[in-house]
């Protein structure tokens, strides 16, 4: 199956390809683009930005496999992230994480049957002063409790 | 200085705007470089001003600035490390969220130092908000004629754009940053070169912090000498955010002259240890800093008295640990860490980690044995200093530190064949100020 990018999103490549000298620089802005146009980075995307970079397929899933933000498989309307590093482990992140999987019936890793939530344990988010931490697609999600996870988690559609 | 700076303005959603930043004096640092200071003079004025690097290295700025060879005909970079993924440290983003036009003034005071055209702003790519402040602040900034071509009738030019990492911890690391920036993986290359002379697209770069680069309005306000001033001494002068994580009273993030004492950092500023704990260890400087016992945090915050006593500002990302964390488990903690985040090209970086991961989580589920605790003190010194980038060493440090000043309880873990700490797992809620 061929993909190709919205109109709104070819300008937006094309505006990218000005901010840099060379064509593979734009990669990771390019894999952030494609993620927001197909919410994953498929085969069939990978190849569809290694002929917008003019680069081999095989350049583009080197990165791709590098980075944790390039999920090649379809995730969750809401991809959970739940910091488990030092500083949000001394405030209790095990526990944020065992109540939402308690709460979404999913272990880590996995995504809930309706296609809503999917759930991952993640390195520090860098806000370890306001532990424990969330990241919920775009948003973080801080001094959390159990009540707030709760309050959170409600009122996404 | 008893006014402050980066915090001036906390808790004032405006401070963002270029409105707010220019009704209370901003951009004037960078009319009056452009006005009356030649590039090599900004450089000056930053080496008399004693700045080190604030990314964790400490690195003299305006030294470093000096190395970018003119004679070149490359174009010059200038790049702003905003990848903040030191576990512990979270300075860089209140920066960017909330003061970002200090950020972008001091860039193109720091660019037109090093004659560079075009700047980058590496941002890590979870600050999405972050990276959606830094355009916004940056079209402003075009708008009123402080960015693009000719600035302020100066015949400088000069663009700035943000480019959003990938999520990995390693594109913190100023040339694994490079590469990743590049297009590629984020995989460390081996100095020399450094990339003030071979660098981005094989030119010469700077690579700086955010919070180097949001010191230098400041700086070029006031004058490299009266920066100088503040602080303990010239090696470690100015002014400095401070991350206070883990288990205080009131953690977050705070503004002060180098050199605050930690103890009173942590018990007075952060309101002390959770719920009247006793304290237990202490990692001053972000999670690669070797750990200190509670007999020894009455030191100075800066780059050479913690360095005196065998440990590291880094980052200046303070973890505090009480009486209820174990410290194998800590550890663990972090070695998972470094062992997720190794980029995989060096051998002792990459098995070392995963050994010392496998050898501490033996330990903390009561299968080790008294030998596995000195193997593991043995692995961390196989890695120091035998690595192409420092995260090998960042890996190890904490190790070494650990097992050296907490031996009786890793050995503890091996005589009772179980943790014998009471730990706490709950949820804490503090009066958290970041
Ligand atoms: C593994 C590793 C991770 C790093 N992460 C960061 C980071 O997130 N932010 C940062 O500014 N510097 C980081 N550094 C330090 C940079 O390599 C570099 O020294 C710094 O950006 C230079 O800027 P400065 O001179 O202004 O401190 C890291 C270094 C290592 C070895
Ligand atoms: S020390 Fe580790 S992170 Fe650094 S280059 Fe080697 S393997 Fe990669
Ligand atoms: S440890 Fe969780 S945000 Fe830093």
């Amino acid at each position: 199956m061929a993909v190709e990018f919205s109109e709104a999103a070819k300008q937006e490549f094309a505006e990218i390809l000005n901010h840099y000298p060379t064509k593979e620089a734009a990669m990771l802005p390019t894999l952030h683009l494609a993620k927001r146009e197909f919410g994953q980075i498929s085969p069939e995307v990978m190849t569809y930005i290694s002929q917008l970079l003019d680069l081999h397929v095989t350049r583009v899933a080197n990165v791709v496999s590098f980075y944790t933000l390039f999920p090649r498989e379809p995730e969750g309307k809401y991809v959970i992230q739940v910091c488990s590093t030092l500083s949000c482990q001394l405030m209790g992140a095990e526990t944020v994480v065992d109540h939402i999987k308690k709460k979404l019936a999913i272990d880590v890793g996995e995504t809930t049957p309706d296609k809503k939530f999917t759930l991952k344990k993640v390195e520090c988010l860098g806000s370890c002063g306001t532990a424990p931490v969330m990241q919920i697609n775009d948003d973080y999600y801080e001094q959390l409790t159990v009540e707030k996870i709760d309050k959170i988690l409600d009122s996404l559609e | 200085m008893s006014e402050l700076y980066f915090l001036k303005n906390r808790g004032n959603p405006e401070s963002k705007t270029i409105d707010f930043y220019l009704a209370h004096g901003g951009y004037e640092a960078l009319k009056k470089t452009l006005k009356s200071f030649e590039p090599n003079d900004v450089i000056e004025e930053v080496k008399k001003s004693g700045l080190r690097g604030r990314g964790g290295a400490g690195f003299p700025t305006g030294l470093k600035w000096s190395f970018v060879p003119q004679d070149n005909p490359n174009p010059k970079y200038l790049v702003c490390n905003a990848d903040e993924s030191e576990p512990g440290t979270f300075k860089d983003r209140y920066i960017i969220e909330h003061e970002p036009h200090m950020l972008i003034e001091g860039m193109i005071i720091s660019s037109y130092a090093i004659r560079s055209h075009l700047a980058y702003i590496y941002i890590r790519g979870e600050f999405v908000q972050g990276a959606r402040i830094l355009e916004e602040a940056l079209a402003e900034a075009r708008e009123k004629g402080f960015l693009g071509k000719n600035i302020l009738g100066s015949g400088y030019d000069l663009d700035i754009y943000v480019h959003r990492g990938g999520g990995a911890y390693i594109c913190g690391e100023e040339t694994g940053l490079l590469e990743s920036l590049e297009g590629k993986r984020g995989w460390p290359r081996l100095k020399p070169p450094f990339p003030a002379v071979v660098g981005l697209f094989k030119s010469p770069t700077i690579i700086n912090n955010v919070e180097t680069l949001a010191n230098v309005p400041l700086i070029m306000e006031r004058g490299g000498d009266w920066y100088s001033q503040l602080g303990p001494n010239p090696k470690n002068a100015g002014i400095k955010l401070y991350c206070v994580s883990g288990h205080v009273n009131r953690p977050g993030l705070f503004e002060f002259e180098m050199g605050m004492n930690l103890k009173e950092l942590i018990y007075e500023h952060a309101g002390g240890i959770y719920k009247g704990h006793q304290l237990k260890g202490v990692i001053p400087g972000g999670s690669s800093t070797p750990v200190l016992r509670p007999d020894e945090i009455d030191v100075s915050m800066d780059y050479d008295s913690l360095a005196a006593i065998g440990t590291m500002f880094g980052s200046a990302g303070t973890i505090v640990m009480d009486e209820t964390t174990c410290m194998v488990d800590a550890l663990y903690n972090l070695e998972r860490f470094y062992a997720h985040e190794s980029c995989g090209q060096c051998t002792p970086c990459r098995e070392g980690t995963m050994w010392m991961v496998k050898l501490l989580r033996r330990l903390e589920h009561g299968e080790g044995t008294v030998e596995d605790v000195d193997l593991l003190a043995d692995i961390a010194g196989n890695i120091m200093g035998r690595t192409i980038c420092p995260l090998g060493d960042a890996a190890a440090m904490p190790a070494k530190s650990f097992v050296q000043k907490f031996r009786d309880e890793f050995i503890e873990h091996a005589k009772q064949h179980k943790c014998p700490v009471k730990k706490d797992k709950s949820i804490k809620v503090t009066d958290a100020n970041a």
